[in-house]
């Protein structure tokens, strides 16, 4: 799972896709994971990486974290 | 090493420049109190959900409504609409501010009667009056306003065989300049309908003619409506008096005010459109005292507000049972207030906020309620920050109608608590169990 290319990370939480021309905005724990994401990570690296620095149930984490990233695929911003 | 807060990960899309179905708004508040009281704490004690109404903002909503009106005109008189809420506690505050019971039928005029208000400060309205209530209504010197022909006659045959002399309005339908006009409820202005009812009453000499009586709509946005109301009930007050040399003692212009909830498909916000009490005063008032009524003489002004008074004194409390994606990707919850309890969320895009403070970024969300049925939705489309599985929620100004008009449906009704002036709880309608149906419903003996 690896960010595609020409998608441009801002610090302030925003997110343009050159590729579809489609920008988003995103809270910083999600700007974060885009930028985990610029290196190729399988999902358990990323909970696990997510689990230790957060305050957080792991079955939450799980939900979000699967939630998130099926919304990342669907608006087309990672690939598998 | 310590952790770091976590907040769940968002994602949303930006739709340049032009505001969405979700609105502009994007920054959500929260309700952690009811009058000082957490609301995690009402939730726990009293389960969830639960209806909350605050009697120190009906008191305060009550006493806005009545100066802005007293201090305009000297004889002003409201009569709480009982169908708006007619718990009896809620009713009570209301008659301890002054306030007489305008009532709609024979169930809310026997419940008004058993609040302690006097027979001669119920206004009896509505076309469903039976013979049975009217003699009665008749006997305690009730303000009958009359909804049609049928029930003029049938009074003058009740005048006949009772003592009392009934007292009577007629309630008056009338083109305000507003759509729709109720056109379907007492008799009409325009086509003289209304003018032959009066000459009907006054020539029989058996009804004691008292007033006059419109309810010109309801959520009216504006105060110039009123005013035209207000002078065509003047109309036919003068023309009364000079026909009949009779004097109107008190004009009755309904219900209908606004409250600050945004109607559906309203692009800007009922809190940004709501007209004050003082506009709708004014526009009354300034109508009475520039008319040709004889200002030594003037009528009482009697005033049905309903949900303008209460909506705001309401809450519904709940808690979040999941959180959903929906197949095109938008995220919905489910929550444990649905559309039986809530019914105004027909006509209303109710807001609703978390119990607490959430971090500002929001996802576009669709709220359902809890009934496996497609009808439950709360908020078709609402920026909404995550809450997660059993966190609470607010929806405030409910007070008008939902306590009345909720269906029993698919669950029990919740309590419903009132917090008292000095900040305590009281349970004034208990949550139903299996009981109260158990007390209504009858099995044939042969179906075991
Ligand atoms: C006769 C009458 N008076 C008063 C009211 C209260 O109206 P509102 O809640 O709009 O003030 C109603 C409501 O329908 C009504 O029918």
């Amino acid at each position: 799972m690896k960010l595609k290319s020409n998608v441009a990370i801002s610090d302030s939480g925003f997110v343009f896709d050159a590729n579809t021309g489609e920008s988003y905005s995103l809270n910083p724990i999600g700007i974060e994971i885009l930028n985990e994401l610029k290196q190729s990570k399988i999902t358990e690296d990323l909970f696990a990486y997510l689990n230790n620095k957060y305050e957080v149930a792991e079955f939450t984490l799980e939900q979000n974290l699967m939630d998130f990233l099926s919304q990342l695929k669907q608006y087309g911003i990672i690939d598998e | 090493m310590s952790k770091l807060a976590y907040e769940r990960p968002i994602i949303n899309k930006i739709n340049a420049g032009v505001p969405d179905k979700y609105g502009m708004q994007t920054q959500v508040g929260s309700i952690p109190y009811i009058d000082e009281i957490p609301v995690e704490k009402l939730l726990s004690e009293y389960g969830s959900p639960l209806y909350a109404v605050s009697e120190k903002i009906i008191r305060r909503k009550y006493r806005e409504a009545h100066k802005a009106f007293s201090s305009r005109y000297p004889k002003v008189q409201f009569a709480w609409s009982y169908k708006t809420n007619y718990l009896d506690a809620i009713c009570k505050v209301y008659h301890s501010e002054g306030s007489w019971a305008e009532v709609v039928s024979g169930f809310e005029y026997d419940k008004a009667i058993l609040n302690g208000v006097e027979g001669h400060h119920i206004i009896f309205n509505g076309p469903d009056k039976s013979e049975e209530d009217l003699k009665k209504a008749v006997e305690n010197k009730s303000l009958i306003h009359i909804d049609h022909f049928d029930e003029l006659y049938m009074l003058l045959a009740i005048a006949d065989s009772s003592k009392e002399r009934p007292k009577v309005a007629i309630r008056i339908n009338m083109d305000t300049g507003i759509h729709p006009q109720w056109d379907r409820f007492g008799f009409n202005y325009e086509n003289g309908e209304a003018w032959n009812a009066l000459n009907r009453i006054l020539v029989s000499k058996k009804l004691d003619l008292v007033g006059l009586h419109t309810h010109i709509g309801t959520y009216i946005m504006s105060g110039a409506p009123y005013a035209v109301a207000t002078s065509k009930l003047i109309d036919l007050a003068l023309r009364v008096d000079e026909k009949f040399n009779h004097k109107i003692k008190y004009l009755d212009l309904g219900g209908g005010f606004a409250s600050a909830n945004t109607l559906k498909g309203a692009y800007l916000s009922g809190k940004d459109t709501c007209p004050s009490y003082a506009d709708y005063a004014d526009a009354i008032t300034n109508t009475i005292l520039n008319s040709e009524l004889d200002p030594n003489n003037l009528p009482t002004l009697i005033l049905e507000t309903g949900r303008a008074l209460v909506d705001e004194a309401g809450y519904i409390l709940g808690t979040v049972l999941a959180n959903k994606r929906l197949a095109d990707g938008r995220r919905s919850m489910i929550i444990d207030i649905g559309i039986n309890m809530l019914f105004t969320s027909f006509w209303y895009d109710h807001d609703m906020v978390p119990a607490k403070p959430k971090s500002q970024f929001t996802e576009d969300t669709s709220i359902y309620g809890p009934l496996c049925m497609n009808i439950d939705v709360i908020r078709s489309a609402i920026r909404f920050p995550s809450l997660e599985k059993g966190e609470n929620v607010v929806i405030p100004r409910i007070g008008a109608y939902n306590m009345t008009q909720w269906l029993q449906f698919i669950t029990y009704r919740p309590n419903i608590v009132l917090i008292d002036q000095e900040g305590k709880t009281h349970v004034i309608r208990k949550k139903e169990t299996m009981d109260t149906f158990k007390a209504q419903e009858i099995s044939p003996k042969y179906l075991g």
